[in-house]
């Protein structure tokens, strides 16, 4: 019942400008951002339960268990009592640790799609001849080599992203945006709603 | 309020809508309605009328049949593949908070897919990036394992929160995935750089990999390095596919028949505009 009641007040508001229903919205807004506090809350202590269970229990690898707690604590002390601002101990090891850190993650990035594509971009049926041909004239037309060969190939690659890679995409968003549409009327009036606990 | 109940308010809501803003302002600077969305209410209006029609076809038919899904097929051999091997399943819902339509359509599906697991006793994993989705990913989990009739095997220890950094996540389910080696792993839900490491590190390990996701950049990524990948929609059938709700597969067939009319208006606009008549697009560009 409070999802449909929500449901139908968050469709109403977007059609209706009346300062009312502004307010009505920017409130359920503001709640959003409480009760998103609490479930962060809930989370840490989940956390820490979970990691300490394991140490406590000295399960296999516990010590890798001890430093993410010992991270945990360490950034709740320097935040709380060095505080957040410029030139703090926490900017400093976000900064220096953090950032490094999913950076490097990121980069990884590079070497998995050399490794995908190496595996994605073989020739065995008519598909993927029309995958790997593609592929080459994109990979060709986004560096200076493709103009260096040929004029016409930074052209081509920019019509295959703009013409028929979209119109693809296109089609998957539309298809997207539909399923998006009905899973949202199912849940409003209460056909889904697994998401609750209930079958 | 049952179904139909609320489906008449819902449509009595938008009719209500429609003519009281068409022929009631209260004032120069309070309007109730805003006419600049006019087209957009139109549009809503046939979507639900069409996709409601088809639930109520579908309570009243029983039973619905839409095109085999391949990945959705998998699920069994998935589950099954882990369960000889021995090994446990990782579900990943992504980065995506519980608001998200697509993290809800993932909620959807774990049920059914921790349904037939409780079956085989097989464990799962599912780390997760929001606090929010992972209380909701306990209860899913504990409610599908009492309905199987195994709530004994349902482990609250293996459905945890990791953190809400998008590279955190990612090395500690790639973390998971080098450690627990499972057989079979689910992306399913909302993904955006990480997709390809996790997809890529699952099959550097071996595992059986099944993704669906709502954003069409990570799909490309995502059927390349997956055994099997839901594109588009049938992320969102998915649920009623594995359940067989006639009321589900009733709303998708609502879904195929709005593609359909879509296509046609994308014909027909095409044709007019070449022809150099440009009224389909300008009353559809409102």
């Amino acid at each position: 019942m409070v999802c449909f009641v929500f449901g139908i007040f968050m469709l109403a508001q977007f059609f209706v400008s009346h300062p009312l229903f502004t307010r009505g919205y920017q409130n359920v807004l503001d709640w959003m951002q409480i009760i998103f506090v609490f479930a962060l809350l809930v989370g840490a202590l989940s956390f820490l339960i979970l990691h300490l269970e394991k140490i406590s229990k000295r399960q296999k690898d516990w010590i890798y268990n001890f430093v993410a707690l010992s991270g945990l604590t360490a950034m709740v002390f320097l935040g709380f009592f060095k505080g957040i601002q410029k030139d703090s101990p926490f900017l400093w090891v976000f900064d220096n640790l953090q950032v490094p850190m999913q950076s490097t993650m990121f980069s990884l990035l590079a070497f998995f799609v050399a490794s995908a594509a190496y595996r994605g971009f073989r020739a065995r049926n008519f598909q993927s001849v029309v995958l790997l041909v593609a592929g080459v004239l994109i990979i060709l037309g986004r560096v200076p080599l493709g103009e260096m060969l040929h004029s016409k190939i930074p052209e081509s690659a920019t019509w295959v992203l703009n013409v028929p890679s979209m119109a693809a995409r296109r089609g998957i968003l539309i298809g997207i945006g539909l399923g998006s549409i009905a899973t949202s009327l199912r849940i409003i009036v209460g056909i889904e709603r697994t998401y609750l606990g209930k079958g | 309020m049952n179904l139909k109940g609320k489906i008449r308010s819902l449509i009595s809501l938008l009719v209500f809508f429609v003519s009281f803003g068409s022929t009631a302002l209260a004032a120069e600077e309070v309007r109730w309605f805003d006419s600049q969305k006019t087209g957009l209410l139109i549009g809503i209006f046939i979507t639900i009328v069409l996709v409601f029609g088809f639930i109520l076809y579908g309570k009243k038919k029983g039973s619905l049949k839409i095109r085999s899904i391949p990945g959705l097929e998998a699920m069994d051999e998935a589950v099954g593949r882990a369960t000889e091997m021995g090994k446990p399943i990782l579900f990943s819902s992504g980065l995506g908070k519980m608001e998200r339509v697509a993290t809800m359509a993932s909620m959807n599906i774990l049920g059914s897919v921790a349904e037939k697991i409780a079956e085989y006793n097989t464990p799962l994993i599912i780390p997760n990036y929001d606090p929010m989705v992972t209380t909701v990913a306990q209860e899913v989990v504990k409610e599908s394992f009492s309905k199987a009739g195994h709530p004994e095997s349902f482990k609250q220890e293996n459905i945890y929160f990791v953190t809400q950094s998008q590279f955190g996540y990612v090395a500690a389910v790639d973390g998971i995935m080098l450690r627990e080696k499972p057989a079979t792993n689910l992306f399913l839900g909302t993904f955006e750089a990480e997709s390809l490491i996790l997809a890529e590190t699952g099959n550097s390990i071996g595992a059986l990999q099944i993704a669906g996701t709502d954003s069409t950049i990570q799909l490309s990524f995502f059927i390349v390095a997956c055994d099997y990948t839901l594109i588009g929609e049938e992320f969102f059938a998915a649920s009623g596919y594995l359940t067989k709700d006639p009321l589900v597969l009733g709303s998708i067939k609502g879904q195929d028949f709005l593609k359909l009319i879509i296509g046609i208006l994308i014909v027909a606009g095409g044709i007019f505009s070449t022809l150099g008549h440009n009224f389909l697009i300008n009353f559809l560009g409102k």
